[in-house]
């Protein structure tokens, strides 16, 4: 087997390549993705295979590129557009909320919008609070749109490739912590379908559920529960909607425990949608209450030791566990 | 216009605004949901634009959108079926009147965010040239529309990337109660488009042949690939922004002096003056429209509802776990 390393930015652009050469249908939009390559390299070198007309650098103009991307793939196009940071989706809410989600359903199916809309989310990085939001609770909340939140390489491709082929408008949030991250990315062609969980690691005494950059915060913490004796269930649900609720329920019956961890604020965010699912259809499953991991509902502070309060740490997920396990 | 084209947009013209009548009946009688906008006045924007395009060309259109889908080929009776929410409508019932779309029309869809079909008909101008076609896409949109920041993005990336779209303003000189003169710095959305480098042309939005002109060329040069163009037509909105307006903002002589420039009386008039048509022949073909009008209201209101389950569907393409 090859076991070939490739960083998630490189994993992004692979597989945004091989699907361009796939399909004649897809192209890309979105802010100094050309020559520049994307704020976050994820983009490099497209421009030189695939040219300006399909690698397409627009203006900064999150409304018009996410519209045009609903209109071309209304009319036969495969779109990927690029939000630089997921905070500026802001500016292309009224694009994504009430034109990309709804069309097909307000116009009665007679429709289909295959759009992928990729964005960079997430705090870490001393960008204080315009530059740092995890918000995608507020695109789970809303009908009609996909959401897709990578956490590997490997998953970072493979999840890209199915957004783009889906015929759904499809969230694709890629933490930009995690951009460098290297890991084994097969050279031979996969897919990963949406909606299904990845199980990280098995175990019998708590099921742990974390997303994207969670992950790899949520891996160590599991190193240092096992020394104490935690047998921890890991979960990455990958796709967010359609979330993989099964996988998670058939956790949650054999550990009886929970805990979701999300770098997104604790009011609103995708810890009580987690919470709330579990409770709804796991509650005879469950011996304690779930236990959330998530943003305190502060905005980003730019001083590091303030950020880093903010977000959820290792040993914010670690103290969660020990207390869930002793419950 | 040759007489044709005249007679044909005339016909046009009184299906739009017989349809609207039959609307704004069934919305009085309690009939229909949420509420209605009306282009009674407006027909002339609608045909002298629209009609001219061919089948493979889109529009995207807006709140006040059924004389835009009729334009482009629409049908009376799934339109009105949809505005009673039937399961035959447009939408099968789950967009109403705000929301008529048909893509095999060539409609992508009313939007009622005002703006929202800017970025959206750039998209489809964007996707027939990605494609190689010499389709064009046609976007209506009020006065008030275009000081969104919407219409600056979507015309500036229009203008950059040289897409083969129409941007239609069809200034019906109230946004709401707000008249375009208290929104619209420099008074003219069409005066906008010297700043994106883009060809503009105001005309009497109630001067059918004014607007068919205006438009053959504006297509002319969006077709032939020189990029967008704004067409912004001088109209009024006859009727309130819905039914029911009490339509305190504005007085009784204004809309009085208006209904006299009523745009169906104008054709009316190019019609006998051309010795085209009698009144006699008007009255005639008005009661052909009419019946036609009559017919698909009855089929629309004996059309069944929508069935609880189709709640769930047409969400989603293909198969998604909820």
């Amino acid at each position: 087997m090859s076991e070939r390393q490739l960083s998630y930015r490189e994993a992004v652009a692979e597989a945004i390549a091989e699907e361009m050469r796939r399909d004649p249908a897809v192209f890309m939009m979105g802010e100094d993705i050309g020559r520049h390559g994307g704020a976050f390299g994820a983009s490099r070198g497209l421009i030189d295979e695939f040219g300006s007309e399909r690698i397409r650098n627009t203006p900064i103009s999150e409304s018009v590129i996410v519209g045009a991307g609903v209109g071309a793939a209304l009319t036969g196009m495969r779109p990927i557009v690029e939000i630089m940071y997921v905070d500026f989706a802001a500016m292309a809410m009224d694009s994504i909320v009430n034109q990309a989600a709804k069309v097909k359903y307000m116009f009665g199916g007679h429709a289909k919008v295959p759009l992928t809309i990729r964005s960079a989310f997430g705090a870490g990085r001393g960008q204080a609070a315009q530059h740092s939001q995890s918000l995608e609770a507020w695109f789970n909340a809303i009908p009609g749109l996909l959401l897709v939140m990578p956490s590997t390489p490997y998953d970072a491709k493979g999840l890209l490739k199915s957004a783009i082929r889906n015929d759904n408008v499809v969230i694709v949030l890629e933490n930009k912590l995690l951009y460098g991250d290297v890991g084994p990315v097969p050279a031979e062609e996969y897919t990963i379908p949406l909606g299904k969980a990845a199980i990280r690691r098995e175990g019998k005494d708590v099921t742990l559920i974390a997303t994207s950059r969670m992950c790899n915060l949520a891996a160590s913490a599991i190193e240092k529960l096992t020394a104490e004796g935690i047998d921890v269930e890991f979960i990455d649900p990958r796709t967010i909607k359609p979330l993989d609720m099964e996988t998670i329920a058939a956790s949650i019956r054999k550990t009886g425990r929970a805990v979701v961890v999300n770098e997104g604020h604790r009011t609103g965010g995708l810890t009580s949608e987690l919470a709330a699912r579990i409770m709804d259809e796991c509650f005879d499953d469950l011996d304690a209450p779930v236990m959330r991991v998530a943003a305190e509902d502060v905005p980003i502070p730019y001083n590091r030791r303030l950020e880093l309060e903010v977000i959820p740490a290792e040993k914010d997920i670690v103290a969660a566990v020990r207390e869930v396990v002793t419950r | 216009m040759d007489s044709e084209t005249l007679l044909a947009d005339y016909r046009l013209m009184l299906k739009i605004r017989l349809h609207e009548e039959a609307a704004k009946k069934l919305f009085q009688e309690g009939k229909v949901g949420g509420t209605i906008h009306l282009c009674i006045g407006q027909e002339a924007v609608a045909v002298g634009v629209i009609a001219q395009l061919r089948p493979d060309d889109y529009i995207a259109s807006t709140h006040r959108g059924h004389g835009h889908m009729l334009a482009k080929g629409g049908e009376l009776k799934p339109m009105l079926a949809e505005i009673l929410g039937k399961a035959t409508g447009y939408c099968k019932g789950k967009g109403g009147s705000m929301h008529i779309a048909s893509l095999e029309v060539g409609n992508l869809g009313a939007v009622g965010i005002v703006s929202g079909g800017l970025p959206i008909a750039v998209g489809a101008a964007l996707s027939a040239k990605l494609r190689g076609t010499d389709q064009v896409t046609v976007v209506a949109f009020g006065d008030g529309a275009g000081s969104e920041g919407n219409a600056h993005e979507s015309m500036n990336l229009a203008s950059l990337w040289k897409l083969p779209v129409l941007f239609l303003c069809e200034n019906n000189q109230y946004a709401v109660s707000t008249r375009y003169t208290n929104a619209i710095a420099g008074g003219s959305v069409a005066k906008r488009a010297a700043g994106y480098d883009m060809p503009s042309a105001l005309v009497d939005g109630n001067d059918l042949e004014a607007v068919h002109f205006a438009a053959q060329d504006a297509l002319r040069y969006v077709r032939d690939g020189h990029g967008p163009y704004v067409l912004e037509c001088k109209t009024y909105r006859i009727e309130g922004h819905y039914v029911g307006d009490a339509m305190v903002y504005r007085t009784k002589a204004e809309v009085e002096e208006w209904r006299r420039k009523d745009p169906l009386l104008h054709v009316e008039r190019l019609l006998m003056e051309r010795g085209i048509l009698t009144q006699e022949a008007c009255r005639a073909i008005e009661a052909e429209v009419q019946a036609e009008v009559d017919e698909a209201v009855e089929v629309a209101e004996n059309s069944p509802e929508p069935s609880l389950d189709s709640i769930f569907e047409d969400l989603y393409t293909g198969e998604v776990i909820r």
